[in-house]
């Protein structure tokens, strides 16, 4: 069997393992376990990659693999994956693994509660392994709706509102997924005999502008909903803080990245001519993501609405930079994506366990947290600095790529559009130093904080796991960024006409 | 006649046989042991649904009147599906001291009421056609009023046989206009020479869909069914929006692609109109309601909304989206109403906020609900996915990208709506839930095969393929 298959099935079998537990603690401990063999898969699945690559495989494709599932319509179910690929698996095998860890102490209905998590990152990773639309689309839809349950029962807030409208504005978006997936079948082959939802077979054929023009919106600001494209990104601030804290860690770190990576591997990889001539509107709306994200973060109180702007002012930077169509800044993006992806769930994680702790996310009625929970708090310190992009983390890698290739447009419109996005290097330093100097810093503020505990060890796993992670990547971002740039060629010879 | 040839028409003759044997029965059976017609009822229905899948002659009876071929009888066998779901679903509610007395009338009524659809799926002219929906509503109207001791379930009899016959006669005025244009009722000829050359055959054409439109309760032919679903026995009910609808649907696909063939992009564009005022008010309309059942009523109005997608193309692949979906539809609205059933029997309550909390006394009967919410809502990867997304592919094969843009928005709208309850059942406190009960046997059974067939018919592309294969044949 394919390896790639395995990621689905593991964790389809973890979900069965769960049914089988009788209470909260054999729920817990199956799903570590099976997110555990998933993350050595994911491990294996990495050096592997590695090594063919360095044997010298050059297909785009490894591990490519395709049957027949309703032979009339010629649907597939189409698997394979290249390097960029093979990361955003890496990224959700971290970041679920982590996040079982960090809500360990969930008690109210945890069975139902590890199961939701569970199917939803079933659902990612089936998306990340599709090569087929139609089944890439089975596996999105399938990752969105428990998003739903997850929030509505064991989110906090005004969860029930939060989680209706993440689900609808998600809904809404896939709507006109669907409509762009369905066009792309019908025009995937023009004879019009034998249709198909493969991507590969579609990247061959050449869509008519025409279509392209009012198709590739749609597909766009489909994927765009998910990546909290402005002004579609309501959603996310909301969801975000209601949510418990692993479904946080797994939203913005993980499905967020779905809609950047449909955004590239589905719009701008199979229309790329209206990619191109429609750039200059999104570059807008991206730019505007990127900017007002950031700002938004700055007059936040809550600690989760704070991170959850970050995180609409880091993914507006993944979409910006796909739209920038250079390799350059396609290897930014995909960069950005792992880097954020890390770094906001180990934010996240922290959020949820300092609330543990102090029972607010009021950033002004907290204080001085370095002295109580120093293990804690210094975690927080490196996942400020890795957000406002300190050189030595992921996300310096990420954004001067992005930055540098974006620099390389030439037109003063891209420029232009390019500096107010720089802009924001700062303003994420403004909202990072804010927080970290009131939260952490300074006197404290409660007497009863004294009796807290620091760090329990599966807190510091899940900590200490991601900040590995974020690390890994910022020191030795050279294999990463190579798996990706290899990965890229197809779509960088598939535009380089077009310019 | 010979008779081989009068074998053709087995499904039907079986289901009368069906009929007068549980007619006979009654007169046997003592007083107190009324309740062995249902096992006897019911085992006939299941040897007559596996018998349907056996080898059939095909051909023609009549002079062209009564047509079957392999399409048919696919049509039949989806229906005969259904029908033995809701059969055992009905179980429980049959074995009420109520409802004892006429428990061979329930049967022998909707035996009749399958035998008018099966007539009017193999109709090959106008006549049958009609004989086949007359005998297919009539029998359904007395059912409504089945429980003729509730004000709430006459009043459904009454609008239902009302609005069944204002809707037979504006379907005759519409026929009697293609006859006086044809002059001809079989479909075969009328095809020949239908043309959009006149207006009288636009009229013509008008009406019937009008007639039809009020069967499948289309947009802006729906105000009957809220209130007939609302105060019809659940049972009823459900034959009314699986079956009879599935039934209905099917009719006008098979007449539309072959009296009407000729003036194809008329009827398109009456579709396309019709099925978004019906996707959209059916949706917006669902938002409201607080009754179950009424809830689902408006909910299967959205669905033909949906439906009429896959009738647009008119081609082998918007058949077998078609046929498709009706299969799907079945088990996950079979599935939810069977779960409104057991709970109102159990606890007399059938409003959404009678449902707070009702995950943490029913988990099972919660669980089988959001699946056939998830279902009717199409996420995947329940069944109701792969039904829709077939129906869009078959409108997006004509073309129509924006009417399947807005038909998906109007499912999350729909799915917005199914959300409420299951946040009812999941996420809402409350005080007094529904209390904790045990199924009988028959409801258990019923709901399962709904859960499985919500399961297995989405992932498994032999069901499709095998219904695909059949519909290769249509012209």
């Amino acid at each position: 069997m394919n390896i790639l298959t395995l990621f689905v099935i593991i964790p389809t079998l973890t979900v069965l393992g769960i049914l089988m537990t009788k209470d909260n603690k054999g729920a817990r401990v199956v799903s570590a376990i099976g997110m555990s063999i998933q993350l050595i898969l994911g491990a294996v699945l990495v050096f592997w990659y590695l090594g063919q690559r360095n044997a010298g495989v050059t297909d785009t494709f490894l591990l490519y693999e395709s049957h027949t599932w309703f032979e009339s319509l010629n649907i597939h179910y189409a698997i394979g994956v290249d390097g960029i690929a093979v990361a955003m698996i890496a990224l959700t095998c971290i970041i679920i693994f982590t996040g079982i860890f960090a809500s360990w102490e969930v008690e109210f209905l945890s069975r139902e509660f590890f199961i939701s998590l569970i199917i939803l990152a079933t659902g990612v990773f089936g998306f990340f392994i599709s090569l087929d639309l139609f089944t890439m689309f089975l596996f999105y839809e399938v990752a969105v709706i428990p998003m739903y349950l997850l929030i509505g029962i064991w989110g906090s807030g005004p969860k029930e509102y939060s989680a209706m409208k993440l689900t609808l504005m998600l809904m809404g978006g896939s709507a006109l997924i669907l409509v762009g997936l369905l066009v792309l079948y019908f025009f995937s082959d023009p004879i019009g005999t034998n249709y198909t939802f493969n991507i590969i077979e579609i990247a061959k054929v050449q869509i008519p502008i025409e279509v392209q023009r009012i198709f590739f919106p749609m597909l766009f600001v489909g994927f765009g909903v998910l990546g909290a494209l402005f002004p579609f990104h309501t959603w996310s601030p909301d969801g975000h803080a209601s949510a418990p804290t692993a479904v946080s860690m797994l939203h913005a770190g993980v499905l967020m990245k779905l809609g950047g990576y449909g955004a590239f591997r589905v719009a701008v990889y199979l229309m790329p001519e209206a990619a191109h001539e429609q750039a200059w509107f999104f570059l807008i709306l991206t730019t505007a993501s990127v900017v007002y994200g950031a700002f938004g973060a700055i007059v936040q109180k809550d600690l989760k609405y704070i991170n959850a702007y970050s995180s609409v002012s880091h993914c507006g930077l993944v979409l910006f930079a796909v739209l920038m169509m250079n390799e350059t800044a396609f290897n930014g993006a995909i960069l950005q994506m792992i880097s954020h992806g890390i770094m906001t769930a180990l934010f996240f994680a922290l959020i949820g366990m300092i609330y543990g702790r102090t029972h607010t996310r009021n950033v002004y009625e907290m204080g001085g947290l370095m002295k109580i929970i120093p293990v804690l708090s210094v975690s927080y310190v490196i996942a400020g600095l890795a957000s406002l992009g300190l050189p030595g983390f992921s996300g310096f890698v990420a954004e001067m790529t992005i930055f540098v290739g974006a620099f390389q447009n030439p037109g003063t419109f891209t420029t232009v559009c390019t500096i107010i996005a720089v802009s924001s290097i700062v303003i994420t330093a403004v909202y990072v130093l804010r927080v970290v100097g009131i939260l952490l810093l300074g006197p404290i503020k409660e007497h009863q904080y004294h009796g807290f505990g620091d760090a329990k060890w599966f807190e510091r796993l899940s900590t200490g796991v991601l900040i590995l992670a974020i690390a890994g990547v910022g020191i030795a971002p050279l294999w990463l960024s190579n798996m990706i740039t290899d990965s890229l060629q197809p779509l960088v010879e598939k535009i380089s006409g077009i310019l | 006649m010979t008779f081989q040839d009068f074998l053709i028409m087995r499904h039907e003759i079986v289901l009368v046989a069906i009929a007068m044997i549980v007619l006979i029965a009654e007169i046997f059976v003592s007083e107190k042991n009324r309740k062995s017609i249902i096992p006897i009822a019911i085992t006939l229905f299941f040897i007559n649904v596996l018998f349907g899948f056996c080898p059939a002659h095909t051909g023609q009876l009549f002079g062209g009147m009564y047509k079957t071929g392999d399409l048919q009888i696919l049509m039949k066998n989806v229906l005969n599906i259904g029908v033995l779901i809701i059969f055992i679903q009905a179980v429980k509610w049959l074995k009420e001291p109520d409802n004892m007395d006429k428990v061979s009338e329930y049967f022998i009524l909707i035996i009749s009421t399958v035998i008018g659809m099966n007539f009017m799926i193999s109709a090959g002219d106008f006549l049958m056609f009609y004989i086949g929906l007359e005998l297919a509503t009539i029998p359904i109207a007395a059912l409504a009023a089945y429980e003729r001791y509730k004000n709430r379930s006459a009043e459904a009899g009454i609008k239902l046989i009302l609005s069944a016959a204002l809707s037979s006669g504006v379907l005759l005025y519409g026929i009697s206009m293609i006859y006086g244009m044809t002059g001809s009722i079989y479909f075969d000829e009328v095809g020949a020479v239908f043309t959009a050359s006149s207006s009288l055959h636009v009229l013509g054409l008008i009406f019937f869909f009008a007639g039809m439109a009020f069967k499948i309760s289309l947009v802006p032919f729906h105000l009957w069914t809220a209130d007939v679903y609302e105060g019809a026995p659940v049972s009823i009910t459900m034959f009314l929006s699986v079956i009879s609808k599935g039934a209905a649907v099917f009719v006008l696909f098979i007449i539309l692609t072959t009296v009407f063939k000729a003036v194809m992009p008329m009827w398109q564009d009456l579709v396309v109109v019709i099925s978004i005022l019906t996707m959209t008010i059916g949706n917006l309309f669902a938002i409201r309601q607080q009754n179950l059942k009424r809830f689902l009523a408006f909910s299967s109005i959205a669905q033909a909304g949906f439906i009429l997608l896959g009738i647009l193309d008119g081609t082998s692949l918007g058949m077998t989206s078609v046929i498709y979906f009706v299969l799907i539809y079945i088990f996950s609205n079979l599935a939810a109403f069977g779960v409104v059933t057991i709970v109102a029997q159990m606890s007399g309550k059938e409003n959404i906020n009678d449902y707070n909390g009702m995950y943490h006394t029913n988990p099972k009967l919660s669980l089988t609900m959001m699946l056939a919410f998830f279902s009717l809502a199409g996420i995947p990867p329940v069944a109701g996915f792969f039904g829709k997304f077939f129906l869009f592919t078959a409108a997006a094969h004509q073309g129509y990208y924006m009417l399947v843009l807005i038909a998906v928005l109007n499912a999350t709208i729909s799915l917005y709506y199914y959300l409420i309850v299951v946040k009812a059942m999941f996420i809402n406190k409350n005080e007094t839930p529904i209390a904790y009960f045990k199924s009988d046997f028959s409801t258990k059974l019923g709901l399962l095969i709904c859960v499985i067939g919500i399961f297995v018919i989405g992932f498994a592309s032999p069901v499709y393929e095998y219904i695909n294969q059949i519909c290769l044949t249509l012209p």
